[in-house]
């Protein structure tokens, strides 16, 4: 069985950057492009799932597959620190500090949100 | 995947008064990548074609299998610092500096290789959900100053990580 879970560890794996990917793009074209907005829905959506995951009771391998895995892979801390850099480079200093700050307290926010919900499931 | 409007914006010559050589040339890349790759003129996306996706969904399984095994092999105390996260996000962050840099400067456009390096492996390496997940419980424990902590030192190092790697990138110019 071990064999299969980590099988379902790649397909989760993968299948979350897929859909980080489609949404990243489909929300920057949308917006400005001043802000990473895509990369603040995607890692807000994913902590509010993540969130999720850990308010249900599950076993240890859904956790491992729903979790680590999709909502792991579905959000990203390399492309959110990429793109705070990058901002400081381009001096879009209040755009830098609002990406860190707003993506830290609105993610911890989105985590303890949706494990409330996920509590009361 | 940002500061685009700069490029966008501002004519190649506009930006060759204002910035550095070094800028330009980020800028100058940026606007083809801008145009060919994330947004046209009209604004539109162009879809993605199946070789990207793949390449994302490649990369994005190779990430997370190592993210999961080490995470396997190392089960972080209830309430401690989770070095796993912790090392996976800064190594991940480094990596994608690097191969964004490089890929963006350095070398010609290329379909896929952005796409399994940096959005598929780095990103599914990385995981900003469970950093959350992790300083929720850190709040939620009281153990706020671990969690003021784990938080600064994320956002310093993975910062650092992506300056540096940047930086080593750009002095060394003859790597291709």
């Amino acid at each position: 069985m071990t064999g299969l879970l980590w099988v379902g560890v790649v397909l989760f794996g993968g299948a979350g950057a897929v859909l980080r990917f489609v949404v990243d793009r489909a929300v920057d074209s949308r917006t400005g492009r001043a802000f990473p907005y895509g990369t603040l829905v995607v890692n807000l959506t994913g902590s509010a799932l993540l969130g999720l995951i850990a308010g249900l009771t599950l076993s240890h391998d859904a956790v491992l597959l729903a979790g680590t895995a999709a909502a792991g892979s579905y959000t990203t801390f390399s492309t959110w620190m990429f793109e705070t850099q990058r901002l400081g480079e381009d001096r879009q200093m209040l755009n830098r500090a609002a990406n860190v700050v707003v993506s830290l307290v609105a993610g911890v926010a989105a985590a303890a949100l949706g494990r409330l919900l996920g509590s009361h499931l | 995947m940002t500061g685009q409007a700069t490029a966008n914006n501002v004519s190649p010559q506009t930006a060759a008064k204002v910035a550095s050589p070094q800028a330009t040339v980020l800028n100058r890349y940026r606007g083809q990548r801008g145009q060919r790759r994330r947004v046209d003129s009209a604004g539109v996306v162009p879809s993605p074609g199946r070789r990207e996706l793949a390449a994302v969904f490649v990369g994005g399984a190779i990430g997370t299998v190592c993210r999961g095994l080490l995470g396997e092999a190392y089960p972080a105390a209830a309430v401690s610092w989770p070095w796993v996260t912790f090392a996976v996000n800064l190594v991940g962050a480094f990596l994608l500096g690097y191969f964004a840099t490089r890929l963006q400067e350095r070398l010609p456009l290329s379909s896929y290789r952005r796409p399994l390096l940096g959005t598929g492996l780095c990103g599914g390496l990385t995981t900003f959900s469970t950093m959350q997940v992790e300083l929720l419980t850190m709040i939620d424990t009281r153990h706020v100053g671990l969690a003021v902590g784990y938080a600064a030192a994320s956002v310093v190092g993975g910062y650092a990580a992506i300056h540096l790697a940047t930086a080593l990138v750009r002095r060394v110019r003859v790597w291709a």
